[in-house]
């Protein structure tokens, strides 16, 4: 079993992708990898509000209509709105811009989305698992195998404590699956509330894990914004994710 | 850059380190990332492998080399607001055995008397800390800039 890592600085953060597997050498596995990378700068191409030319800047200055959008950019909004709904609006894709005006701002879910989208393509990979860390949220697949034929070891994800970035609070092992974390102790307060129309300054972060990244993200964001009823609702309709309040 | 790959020989271990300091002229908090740690041993340069952007150094073993040889790995050089951090490990035998900052804040006598002091102390928690085995780590969305993209570079060095 060798393992073998890709960085790369995409969507303004470093992406990494850890591969497990029997050949971690294989063009077909570093042709996998490169493709996963792909899909991250495709989503960075259509998605990102640093780039004039993306699809989701022509939407925010008005000279895109969503109805005539690629249809990736589509299958975004049609999520957002769905996050919104789930999470009772405590997920918003209407984020104030620098002047204070809202603006449509799904790159609070594209990560996630992006992430997965990666992830999918990894999992085809024959005789490989993988860990890829988009910024602090991890998705990990595949199925590799160890010496005598059985899955090999999960991967161990260390949750960061907010407070102490230098300790890990939490383990979570899994072998399939997402791990995300929202919190204010990288980039301070970024995180919007949108019933309140402010930033959130608190300390403490939320993970949530769960079998999709993108919905635990979703869901990690909510929780660290939303109000005190949020962990009951999450509790309810989240089936098959756990939180951990840090 | 020549592009080796290594193959990896056994557990993983993983440190985690946190540069948190003060200086003379303001409260110094660089915070170190997951170290994610391997033994390695070098195997032959892959036609096929992915160029990563990262320029980071690399010196270690030959392709001769024993898997027990010590190899050093350093991150890219990171801009703070105190200053330009570089990390520089040392790997042998799976275990980080040596931590150091090539490049840190010494704008002033005091600065430099401080992390004179503060850095050879942090660099051994480096090598304390390795004992949580990890592989990776989840927390607050991390940017491209920074010092985390140093010590995560250093130790995505390894692997790549």
């Amino acid at each position: 079993m060798s393992r073998r890592a890709w960085v790369q600085q995409i969507m303004g953060m470093p992406i990494s992708i850890h591969v497990r597997g029997a050949d971690v050498d294989s063009p077909e596995l570093v042709a996998g990898v490169e493709g996963a990378f792909d899909l991250l700068r495709e989503a960075d191409r259509l998605f990102s509000t640093y780039r004039h030319d993306s699809e989701v800047s022509r939407i925010r200055r008005t000279e895109l209509d969503p109805g005539h959008a690629d249809p990736l950019v589509a299958q975004v909004i049609a999520l957002c709105d769905q996050a919104g709904e789930l999470t009772e609006g405590a997920f918003t894709d209407q984020l104030p811009d620098h002047d204070g005006v809202l603006r449509f701002d799904p790159t609070g879910l594209v990560k996630g989305w992006a992430a997965d989208r990666a992830a999918s393509l990894l999992a085809d990979l024959p005789g490989a698992s993988f860990c890829l860390n988009a910024g602090g949220d991890v998705v990990v697949g595949g199925a590799a195998v160890d010496g005598g034929g059985g899955p090999c070891a999960p991967w161990r994800v260390g949750v960061e404590d907010p407070r102490d970035r230098s300790r890990i609070a939490e383990v979570v092992e899994l072998r399939h699956g997402g791990v995300a974390t929202s919190g204010t102790a990288a980039r301070g307060a970024h995180l919007y509330d949108s019933v309140a129309g402010t930033f959130v300054d608190r300390i403490g972060s939320v993970t949530v894990v769960g079998p999709c990244l993108m919905w635990a993200d979703v869901w990690a964001t909510a929780l660290f914004v939303g109000p005190t009823s949020l962990p009951g609702l999450f509790s309810r309709v989240a089936d098959g994710y756990r939180m951990i309040s840090l | 850059m020549r592009r080796i790959v290594f193959a990896i020989m056994s557990t993983i271990t993983v440190v985690v380190l946190l540069f948190s300091y003060h200086t003379s002229t303001s409260s110094v908090m660089v915070v170190g990332s997951p170290v994610v740690q391997r033994p390695v041993s070098p195997g032959p340069t892959s036609p096929g492998s992915t160029s990563p952007p990262l320029s980071s150094n690399k010196s270690g073993p030959g392709p001769a080399t024993s898997k027990s040889s010590p190899a050093t790995f350093t991150g890219n050089a990171a801009d703070t607001r105190w200053g330009t951090v570089q990390v520089r490990i040392t790997v042998q035998g799976g275990k980080i055995t040596a931590s150091e900052a090539v490049q840190y804040p010494q704008n002033n006598g005091r600065d430099a008397e401080i992390n004179g002091f503060a850095l050879p102390v942090l660099a051994q928690e480096v090598v304390q800390k390795q004992s949580a085995s990890i592989d990776t780590v989840s927390g607050a969305t991390v940017t491209s800039d920074g010092y985390l993209q140093s010590l995560q570079s250093a130790i995505d060095q390894a692997h790549l």
